[in-house]
C-alpha cells in the first residue's frame, strides 16, 4: 500500500477477473483432454502396445512399420486426392451458387434450402444414400441401361482406379452447400455502393467479383477453409458407409487405419503412431497459416 | 416424514434386492444377431435360467470386429460384464495376461474337461501357465467349399469334386453368364479364401511351418508360390462379384447365380434357412475336397473377475451349463456349428456337418489362423489378402513377398 497506487495502471492479470475465474473450467480441460491427451498418445506411439497401453519403448519402429505399409501410403494418397479436390470443388462450386443465388432471382429461399439440405444429413446416412445411387445393379448404371444404353458403365464404387472419386462426389453434395451459405452471407456483406462504382467504371461483372469483391471476401474464406479442412481430415464415416475402404483397400483413409489398429488388430503402438502422424500433418498446415494469419497481424 | 422412517425407507430399498440375490443376474455379451444365432442363444439362456440365474442377454449387432472393442474397453475400462464371447485363441490373451479374467481351473478340473473336450486344442487355446480361462462352446471350420448343383447343371458341366475340377469349370460357368466364385468385399474373406488355399494346396506341413512356427523361408519358397498362383486363379474367378456381405455371397450360390463360395460353416445356415438339402441343391467339400484336413476354430465364453461373490458363483454355474451335453447338442444344431465334446449324440445333423463330425473324430483338426497368430498379424494380412483380390495390378510374386515380411514379423 503506497501513495502512489491510484496513478499506477491495474495489474493486467486481474483484469476482467470474473470472466477468468470462468475460463478456468475450459482451460484446464483444453490442457488436461487435448494437450494431455496428446502428449501420453505421442509417447505411447514409442512403445509396443498392444490392447493395454505399456511403457516399453521401441524406439521409432512403430513409424517404421507405418511408412513400409502399404494400406497407410493408400490412405494418404487417398486423403491427398480427397482433400486437394474437396476444397477446390466445394469452394468453385460453391461460390458459384452464391453468385447465382446473388442475382436477385425469383425462389431464392426455396434454392438455398434445397442446396442446404444435404448438410442436414449425417455422413452416414450420405454415404449409404451415395452407395445405393453408385450401385451397379439398381443404380445410376442400372437405370441407363434398362433405358436401352447396355455398355453403359458406371460403378465408381466397384473399381479400386476411381473409387476415391465416388466418395468425393457424396462429399462434395453433402458440404457444397454450407459454402454457398457461407459466400452468400460474405455477398450480401459486400457494400451496394461497391457495385455501384464498379458499374459506373465500366468494370464487367466477372471481373468485379474475381478482383473487388473476393479478396474483400478474404475473412469468408478463411473461415470456410477451415470448416472444409477440418472436415477433410476426419474424414472416416463417409467411407465406412460407402465402402468401408474397399475394394480392397482402395478407399482406405488415415483415420480408419488408426481405429482399424486401436481397436481390431489390438495394436496400440502402430493406432498411436499413425495419429500422430495426422497430428502432425495438421500441424504443419496449420502452425506457419496461424503464424501468418494472428502473428503478421500484431507486428503489422 | 420423519427422518425415521425415512431411513426405514432407504434400508428396505437396500435389504430387499439382497434378500432376493439368490437369482443372480448375470450379463453376457455376444455378437449372435442373426436368425440362426439368436435362437441357438435362446437356447443357452433357457438352460441358464433353469438353474436358478437369470441371462440379461447383451447382445451386439455387427460382427466380431464391431463387438470386440466395445467388449475390451468395457472390461479395462472398469464395468466387466458376467461373461463375455471371445473367438479361441488369442483376442483375449492380453486380457487374461493382466489378471482380467477369472481362472475357470477348480470348474474345469471338476467337470473333467480335458478328457471330454475334443479336439484338444480347443481347451489348449483356453489354457495359459497351467490355468484355464475360457470354456469353448463350439467348433467352427474355415475350409469348405460350398457349390451350387442348379448353376454346374446350367453351365453343363458335372459338380466338381474338388478345387481344381471346380477352376477347370470356371470357364463354362463364365460363358453360361454365371459368377464362377462369390466373394464378398470384407476383408476377413479375402483372408479365409487364401488360408483355405494354403491348408487345402500347400498340404498341413506348410500350412503349419507359416502360422504355427512362422517359418518365413517358407512362406517365400516354392510351396507357398504355387499357392499364390493359385490365389490368383481364385481372383480371376472372383472378378465382378459385387457384394459386401458373406451372407450375401452366399446367396448367390443359394440362387444360382455363382457357382461357389469358399466360406466357413457357418454358411450352412443360410443354406438351411432357404429349405435346400445338402447334396441335391448344393454341395459342400471340406478341405476344398482335397485336404483331409481341417483348421477348427470357434467360440468360447471368458469370465471378467468380479467383486461380487453371489455372481462369481453364477458364472461357475454357467461355465458348467455351457458344457452341459444336452447344452451343447441344442445350442450347435441351432448354430450349425459342431459341439466341442466328443460324447454327445447327433443323429439328426446333415451331410454336411457328418463329414465335419468325421474329420474332427479322426483328428484330422488343426490349429485355426485365430489361435495361431495374433489379431494384428492377422489384421495386417487381412489387409494385404483383400488389396491382391480386388486388384489385379499386384503380382503373385509381389504380393508373396509381402506376405513373407507379415510372416517374419508375425507374433
Amino acid at each position: 500500500m503506497t501513495g502512489h497506487a491510484p496513478a499506477k495502471r491495474p495489474n493486467q492479470l486481474f483484469r476482467n477477473l470474473n470472466s477468468k475465474i470462468a475460463s478456468i473450467p475450459m482451460i484446464l480441460i483444453a490442457m488436461g483432454i487435448f494437450l494431455g491427451g496428446s502428449l501420453w498418445t505421442i509417447l505411447y506411439s514409442f512403445t509396443n502396445s498392444k490392447l493395454l497401453p505399456r511403457l516399453s519403448f521401441v524406439g521409432l519402429d512403430q513409424y517404421e512399420r507405418l511408412w513400409s505399409t502399404s494400406r497407410w501410403i493408400i490412405s494418404i494418397q487417398n486423403l491427398a486426392i480427397y482433400g486437394i479436390l474437396s476444397l477446390i470443388f466445394s469452394l468453385v462450386i460453391g461460390f458459384l451458387l452464391a453468385a447465382l443465388m446473388d442475382q436477385k432471382i425469383r425462389f431464392e429461399n426455396a434454392f438455398r434450402t434445397i442446396f442446404l439440405y444435404p448438410f442436414a444429413l449425417s455422413f452416414i446416412v450420405t454415404g449409404l444414400v451415395w452407395q445405393w445411387i453408385l450401385n451397379p445393379e439398381f443404380g445410376i448404371q442400372g437405370i441407363v441401361r434398362s433405358l436401352g444404353f447396355e455398355n453403359f458403365t458406371f460403378d465408381p464404387l466397384y473399381n479400386p482406379d476411381i473409387v476415391i472419386y465416388g466418395i468425393l462426389i457424396a462429399g462434395l453434395w453433402q458440404g457444397t452447400g454450407l459454402v454457398m451459405c457461407l459466400m452468400l452471407a460474405g455477398l450480401r456483406g459486400i457494400d451496394e455502393d461497391i457495385w455501384k462504382a464498379a458499374r459506373v467504371d465500366g468494370i464487367p461483372m466477372w471481373r468485379t467479383y474475381l478482383f473487388i469483391v473476393i479478396p474483400m471476401m478474404r475473412p469468408v474464406f478463411i473461415t470456410t477453409l477451415v470448416i472444409i479442412a477440418s472436415g477433410i481430415v476426419k474424414v472416416y464415416d463417409l467411407v465406412v458407409a460407402q465402402t468401408s475402404g474397399g475394394p480392397g483397400n482402395a478407399s482406405e483413409v488415415p483415420a480408419k487405419y488408426v481405429y482399424d489398429y486401436m481397436f481390431q488388430a489390438q495394436n496400440l503402438g502402430q493406432g498411436f503412431a499413425a495419429s500422430t502422424m495426422m497430428l502432425l500433418t495438421v500441424a504443419i498446415i496449420i502452425i506457419p497459416w496461424a503464424y501468418l494469419e494472428f502473428g503478421g497481424k500484431k507486428r503489422g | 416424514m420423519n427422518i425415521r422412517a425415512l431411513t426405514a425407507a432407504f434400508a428396505a430399498t437396500i435389504v430387499l434386492p439382497m434378500g432376493v440375490a439368490k437369482a443372480t443376474d448375470l450379463e453376457v455379451t455376444h455378437w449372435w444377431t442373426s436368425g440362426g444365432e439368436a435362437a441357438a442363444v435362446a437356447e443357452l439362456a433357457k438352460a441358464f435360467n433353469a438353474t436358478g440365474n437369470k441371462w440379461i442377454d447383451g447382445a451386439i449387432a455387427g460382427a466380431g470386429s464391431t463387438a470386440r472393442p466395445i467388449m475390451i474397453s468395457r472390461i479395462t475400462g472398469g464395468d466387466p460384464m458376467g461373461a463375455t464371447q471371445f473367438n479361441h485363441g488369442r483376442q483375449a490373451q492380453e486380457l487374461v495376461e493382466a489378471g482380467l479374467m477369472r481362472d475357470l481351473t477348480a470348474v474345469a478340473e471338476e467337470g473333467n474337461w480335458k478328457d471330454v473336450i475334443k479336439p484338444a486344442s480347443l481347451l489348449d487355446s483356453c489354457t495359459l501357465d497351467g490355468k484355464i480361462y475360457c470354456v469353448p462352446i463350439n467348433i467352427h471350420s474355415w475350409q469348405w467349399l460350398w457349390l451350387s448343383n442348379a448353376a454346374f447343371e446350367q453351365a453343363g458341366v458335372p459338380v466338381p469334386k474338388d478345387w481344381h475340377e471346380f477352376v477347370a469349370a470356371a470357364p463354362k460357368l463364365r460363358e453360361a453368364g454365371i459368377q464362377p466364385l462369390a466373394l464378398g468385399g470384407q476383408a476377413w474373406q479375402s483372408g479365409g479364401l487364401f488360408d483355405t488355399l494354403v491348408l487345402a494346396l500347400g498340404g498341413k506341413e506348410v500350412y503349419e511351418a507359416v502360422y504355427v512356427d512362422k517359418d518365413a523361408d517358407v512362406a517365400a519358397g516354392s510351396e507357398m508360390a504355387k499357392v499364390f498362383e493359385a490365389a490368383a486363379q481364385a481372383r480371376e474367378m472372383a472378378a465382378g462379384s459385387n457384394v459386401q456381405d458373406w451372407n450375401q455371397a452366399t446367396n448367390l450360390v443359394i440362387t444360382g447365380k455363382a457357382g461357389g463360395q469358399v466360406m466357413g460353416d457357418w454358411a450352412q445356415g443360410e443354406f438351411q434357412i432357404a429349405g435346400q438339402v445338402a447334396g441335391e441343391d448344393y454341395s459342400c467339400l471340406p478341405g476344398l475336397g482335397i485336404s483331409p484336413y481341417i483348421a477348427t476354430g470357434g467360440d468360447a465364453f471368458y469370465f471378467p473377475v468380479l467383486d461380487d461373490e453371489e455372481k462369481s458363483k453364477a458364472q461357475d454355474v454357467l461355465a458348467q451349463t455351457m458344457l452341459d451335453p444336452k447344452t451343447q447338442v441344442a445350442f450347435n444344431l441351432k448354430k450349425g456349428s459342431l459341439p466341442v465334446r466328443g460324447d454327445v449324440d447327433l443323429t439328426s445333423v446333415n451331410d454336411c456337418m457328418k463329414k465335419g463330425l468325421d474329420i474332427v473324430a479322426k483328428g484330422n483338426a488343426l490349429t485355426s489362423t485365430d489361435q495361431a497368430l495374433s489379431a494384428d498379424s492377422q489384421k495386417q494380412k487381412e489387409d494385404l489378402m483383400t488389396e491382391f483380390f480386388s486388384s489385379t495390378s499386384l503380382s503373385p510374386e509381389d504380393a508373396q513377398k509381402r506376405f513373407a515380411d507379415i510372416i517374419s514379423s508375425a507374433d
